[in-house]
């Protein structure tokens, strides 16, 4: 409920209407590009949309420090985060839910289980596993398949290889600088700005360590493992989950640099840092999905 | 803070103003009903006899799809959130939408999703021709390769949907006016806030499905292909539970609006307020535990058949509250019939049939000879045509007054909706009949003993078309020249603090907050 008497309406704003053209022109761009047309149209598009969001922030920070947000907006744009967040949350909910829904009950069907689909007229020989190593299309089609199970996957190697295991140093790395991120909001709490910078700069590092070691990894699956997208349903879901989880930290990363920026330039305040903790909260947000990939992608498989 | 609307096509570009938004908003959306109705009409055209007269069958698949894509994507959804964008802000107190900016990027994102989607009809192999479901395998393997565009496009009309949701959401827990608790809030605004919550839930997963489809058709992965350990009844699980909740994002606020128009033309307050809110909440939570009563026949196991059964039966009591709500106000009322009461009236006893015929396609066993036939085509337009529809027109017609301080003219609207009740039960009371009798749907030709039916719905849909250009014309002649009205309250039953502000309402409204007692 409303407790302030006034209300502050911006001007109207050129910024939306670039955004929107940025989204349709990518739109557009991406639709051609991947059926192997030129990627220009969406890399146009995608430099109007970095110019405008540039912009729009600016415009957004440059009227908060001018004291022009009320505490009533400032409640707004936390609404607006969280709801963000929660939207995301619903995004991964999906692919963990095919994942569920293909080891727990699409597969043992196919392969016969509960009588629930007569697959033998189709599949015949299918023995339903998971990580899924051999699909339907190599026990019928053998060497002529579409799709080919990995080499290798990237389950838990057993207790003997455990500290040679890259999924676990990567939680280790991202689980800390959940840690540090926190550290830092502390230090600002208590007006130490310096122990902030130091915490936030090496929660941006550790973001920065994660993604070198998931490059690591996805370079070594497909290098090495005969690990790739095309390597039916254990592929598609390992690098799908993973792969989306990894892209979300890099934005969580660029968003923590930029926080980061902001502190060395002094935008921030004990009571008065909506960006950085926005840009906080989702970090916790992308350590919470890697827990759940952690168990479920990596070590449950 | 702007003090009037700026000049020029820049004030529609550029706007702020929950106002203009929401008069985008609407405008956008009545274009693309036209559009959508066209395409309607088109189908209705070919089916007019059996054989075929018209467009080719590939053509007619391509209609079908699109007039289901617009209709849900680009006419209903729109329409209520510029109701909402109109009317949520003036109904708590609060000046405008909490966050402005997004507000308008959340609208004009939808012009450049739909011109993509609209533009694949014209590009070498056609538009989208799987059906408004787009299952896979119809729109991976054999889709058009147009369907890159088709999956990009929705991505951003997502994106439109979800920034819209957490605006209303924002707005409507942070910028009430002093005094209005939640169980103070209008009906409209209560149906609104658990639709924006509905539309973040389900929005993000219509993405991954979309996602999915992108990976398949291009990058090799095998989510819908069984030869890669994948399945494409995965697709129908991912896009129903997206599908499912997206029928009561259509309808929610639609039962918002009725239940603010049968009070004021009762003259009664609305009967169970609390029961209301109650039975719309408990309608949003069914709806993201029942979504597989639409795939009775893809091999469930009897075991999930027999739980989406009950589970949607349970709709029902939610459902049936709110009918006995609206049905309680109306008693011993001193009821006027001016044209958004009829509206309403005719929502409540048609969206009632179409509740029972979805009770009737709940029924697991009954369903296999319903399924994909006319009779869920039936169903489904007596919930979104006599519902969605409906009271978006019924809304249009109450509010039209506040918002541009003109009176349309009542006989034409009362003649508009005797042709539209008449035109539409023509229209999609025989499809009753004919899905019964076996007729599938999305099929571009039929036997001959489906012809009669046939005929007689499609002169009912040309009926139904043309009572849309009575409608347009009615609101444009009295946007331009109605008879001027500047009381507060145009109907004197109204209650809310939308009635309270001048007639046609300022430009900028409490700037102040009013108090609620």
């Amino acid at each position: 409920m409303s407790t302030d008497s006034n209300y502050y309406v911006p001007e109207s704003s050129r910024l939306p209407i670039f955004a929107a053209t940025g989204m349709g022109v990518m739109a557009y761009g991406a639709g051609s590009w991947v059926q192997g047309g030129s990627a220009a149209f969406f890399l146009a598009g995608a430099l109007i949309m970095a110019f405008t969001l540039y912009t729009w922030f600016s415009t957004v920070i440059k009227e908060n420090m001018a004291g022009m947000n009320s505490d009533q907006l400032k409640r707004s744009y936390v609404w607006g985060m969280s709801w963000f967040i929660f939207s995301e949350v619903m995004f991964f909910a999906c692919f963990f839910g095919a994942l569920w829904y293909v080891r727990v009950l699409a597969l043992p069907w196919l392969g016969g289980e509960g009588g629930h689909a007569e697959s033998s007229l189709l599949w015949e020989g299918f023995k339903p596993e998971w990580p899924l190593m051999t699909t339907p299309d190599m026990v019928v089609n053998g060497d002529a398949a579409r799709f080919k199970g990995p080499d290798e996957n990237m389950s838990f190697p057993g207790w003997d290889k455990l500290f040679s295991w890259l999924p676990l140093w990567n939680t280790v790395v991202l689980l800390t600088s959940s840690v540090t991120v926190h550290m830092a909001h502390t230090a600002l709490k208590n007006h130490n700005h310096t122990k902030f910078n130091g915490w936030l700069g090496l929660t941006v590092l550790l973001g920065g360590i994660f993604l070198v070691l998931q490059a690591e990894e996805y370079i070594h699956a497909y290098q090495h493992m005969g690990l790739t997208l095309e390597s039916g349903i254990y592929g598609t879901t390992f690098f799908m989950l993973t792969g989306f989880h990894g892209a979300h930290v890099t934005m969580g990363t660029i968003m923590l640099l930029i926080q980061f920026l902001r502190g060395l330039k002094g935008h921030f305040t004990h009571d008065d840092a909506f960006g950085f903790e926005a840009a906080s909260w989702y970090w916790h947000f992308v350590d919470v999905v890697w827990v759940g990939l952690f168990i479920f992608v990596y070590v449950l498989a | 803070m702007a003090h009037g609307p700026a000049k020029g096509i820049g004030r529609w570009l550029f706007t702020t103003n929950h106002k203009d938004i929401g008069t985008l908003y609407l405008w956008f959306s009545f274009a693309m009903f036209l559009l959508g109705g066209t395409f309607a009409m088109v189908i209705r055209a070919e089916l007019f006899q059996p054989g075929m007269q018209l467009i080719k069958p590939e053509f007619f698949n391509q209609m079908t799809t699109m007039h289901g894509l617009v209709m849900v994507f680009g006419a209903i959804m729109p329409a209520f959130v510029g109701l909402a964008n109109w009317l949520i802000p003036m109904m708590i107190g609060a000046p405008d939408m909490a966050l402005p900016r997004m507000n308008n990027l959340s609208f004009w994102i939808l012009p450049f999703g739909f011109s993509l989607l609209a533009s694949t009809l014209f590009m070498e192999g056609g538009g989208p021709n799987f059906g408004w479901t787009f299952y896979a395998p119809l729109s991976t393997t054999y889709a058009p390769s147009t369907v890159n565009y088709f999956i990009f496009g929705m991505h951003i009309i997502g994106a439109s949907s979800i920034m819209g949701s957490i605006n209303i959401i924002a707005t409507v827990l942070n910028m009430r006016a002093p005094g209005m608790t939640l169980m103070k809030m209008p009906m409209f605004v209560w149906t609104w806030l658990i639709t924006a919550f509905l539309l973040i839930a389900v929005m993000p997963v219509l993405a991954g499905a979309v996602t999915m489809m992108l990976m398949d058709i291009n990058f090799g992965t095998s989510f819908f292909d069984a030869a890669g350990g994948g399945d494409p009844v995965l697709f129908q699980h991912v896009f129903w539970f997206f599908g499912h909740p997206e029928v009561y994002i259509i309808v929610l606020p639609a039962f918002g609006v009725i239940s603010h128009i049968i009070p004021t033309f009762s003259r009664k307050p609305l009967f169970g307020y609390s029961s209301m809110v109650y039975a719309t909440a408990s309608i949003a939570f069914l709806s993201f535990i029942v979504w597989a009563h639409h795939m009775f026949l893809v091999g469930m196991p009897i075991g999930g058949e027999l739980y989406f059964m009950y589970a949607t039966m349970l709709i029902a009591v939610p459902t049936a509250a709110k009918v006995f709500n609206w049905i309680s106000t109306m008693f011993r009322g001193s009821i006027s019939y001016e044209t958004p009461m009829l509206f309403a009236i005719a929502f409540v006893v048609l969206f009632t049939i179409g509740g029972f015929t979805g009770l009737m396609l709940a029924i697991a066993a009954a369903d296999v000879q319903y399924h994909d036939s006319y009779f869920v085509v039936a169903h489904f337009h007596y919930v979104m045509v006599a519902g969605a529809v409906f009271s978006g027109t019924a809304a249009v017609y109450y509010w039209l007054p506040k918002w541009c301080g003109r009176m349309y003219n009542e006989t034409m609207g009362k003649v508009q909706f005797w042709i539209s009740f008449i035109g539409f039960n023509i229209t999609f009371f025989p499809q009753h009949f004919l899905g019964l009798a076996g007729m599938p749907r999305r099929y571009a030709d039929y036997a001959l003993q489906f012809s009669d039916w046939n005929m007689i719905s499609s002169i009912g849909a040309f009926i139904y078309g043309a009572s849309q250009l009575l409608f347009i014309f009615n609101v444009i002649r009295t946007i331009r020249s109605g008879t001027p009205v500047s009381e507060p309250k145009t109907w004197e039953g109204a209650e809310g603090l939308e009635w309270t502000v001048a007639t046609p309402a300022p430009y900028h409204t409490f700037a102040t907050p009013p108090e609620v007692k």
